[in-house]
């Protein structure tokens, strides 16, 4: 097995790994960490996937720089609406599961 | 023994990442996030990646943390840090997980070996106006990507900012800072920024011929200015502010301008002559940086707040 191959097992690995988090989870925060965990599985995935012809593909490269930038910008949205959910209501979680605890 | 390097970073990522979802805490979550960022960093070399690294390293790792760190700080104050007691096993979700992850192994094996990247990029770069093959395509061959991008941040800052209360309008970005004097906090505060500078200024600088760029060193000064703001240095400055909001508008300004240079000198909208290539990808860069620095500090540092509600 080549090092590329097992870093792309390792993205798939990575993208379940935040699937089961984001579903699992019950603390908001939590989610949005596991999002982010597909994320970057998935872009170890495409950046493996850019290397695999022997060299460096610039492309996929440039795509993931895209998406890691946009991935931050997009849970500070996220974490801004979960301080303001847990100011109004005191709870960092979905209403709908917000039983017990 | 590279097998085994390769290896035994692919297992640490893992198995930091099964702790970031499993492990008990959300704070101790945020920071095997932090040392899975870092982590992922390193891959990324082994990849033959070092742009990426270096954009992981700084954001992945970095400023990501930070935010984290900090909306769990604000979520302590409201009493909503605490996480309920784990559940059931899932396993309908761990099936669906399994399941996701052996698609994607089966699309690996089953894809068709692509070929070397395309000699239309070898053709291409020469006529780029910049040697790093990555800054090449974004910012030249792919610019349309990075300008919208570059909007994107812009709208999550809006959405961001939406956030805030009426009362808080007016009042300058984030919680009031409070730091010891002498203290830890206050001693980085003082060392780090001009160090930071430097190295941020030099990334953006030698992204064109070598890996860095506007993104990259935009997030170290972005980091910069975070770390100003912890130490209650320098206080983040009010939303109504014009020159900080010009600030955030530059960068994609610039890009603009330079689209419609490409498009007056009839090569297309977006599409950079080559004669004005290295010199309008130079200006891009520099004025992406600035409002990537300032965008990212922002989102970070979050929305206008009295800090008075909670107490």
């Amino acid at each position: 097995m080549s090092g590329v191959t097992l870093y792309a097992l390792t993205g798939a690995a990575l993208v379940g790994t935040g699937f089961f988090g984001l579903i699992a989870a019950r603390h908001l925060l939590r989610r949005v960490l596991a999002f982010n965990l597909i994320g970057s599985g998935l872009f170890v995935y495409l950046g493996a996937a850019g290397a695999r012809g022997g060299e460096a593909d610039p492309v996929p490269q440039a795509l993931i720089i895209t998406g890691i930038v946009v991935a931050l910008s997009a849970s500070a949205l996220a974490v801004g609406l979960i301080v303001a959910l847990a100011r109004a209501r005191g709870r960092a979680m979905l209403p709908e599961e917000d039983v017990g605890g | 023994m590279t097998w085994a390097l390769d290896a035994t970073l692919c297992a640490m990522i893992l198995a930091v990442a099964l702790a970031t979802v499993l492990g008990r805490g959300v704070f101790r979550a945020i920071v095997f996030f932090v040392v899975y960022g870092l982590l992922l960093a390193l891959a990324w070399v082994r990849l033959d990646a070092v742009d990426v690294a270096l954009a992981e390293a700084a954001i992945g790792a970095g400023l990501t943390g930070v935010l984290f760190l900090a909306a769990f700080g604000r979520l302590a104050r409201s009493g909503a840090d605490a996480e309920p007691p784990p559940g059931r096993v899932n396993i309908a979700a761990a099936l669906a997980s399994a399941a996701l992850t052996g698609a994607l192994v089966w699309a690996w094996v089953a894809l068709p070996l692509p070929g070397r990247p395309g000699p239309e990029l070898a053709e291409a770069l020469p006529r780029a106006g910049v040697e790093n093959p990555v800054t090449a395509v974004l910012l030249n061959f792919r610019a349309w990507d990075t300008l919208l991008e570059s909007v994107v941040l812009l709208a999550a800052l809006v959405g961001l900012w939406m956030l805030a209360r009426d009362e808080a309008w007016t009042e300058p970005l984030g919680l009031p800072q409070h730091v010891r004097p002498g203290g830890v906090m206050a001693s980085f505060g003082r060392i780090l920024p001009p160090v930071g500078v430097l190295v941020g200024a030099y990334v953006v600088y030698v992204g064109a011929d070598r890996p860095g760029g506007a993104f990259q060193g935009g997030t170290v000064l972005a980091a910069v200015g975070i770390v100003a703001a912890l130490a209650g240095l320098v206080r983040p400055p009010r939303v109504t502010r014009r020159a900080w909001r010009a600030a955030l508008v530059a960068g994609p300004a610039v890009f603009l301008a330079a689209g419609l240079g490409g498009a007056a000198l009839g090569a297309g909208f977006l599409t950079l002559p080559e004669r004005i290539a290295g010199s309008a990808i130079f200006a891009i860069e520099i004025a992406l940086a600035l409002s990537i620095a300032v965008t990212l500090a922002f989102l970070v540092i979050g929305p206008p707040e009295t800090g008075l509600e909670d107490q």
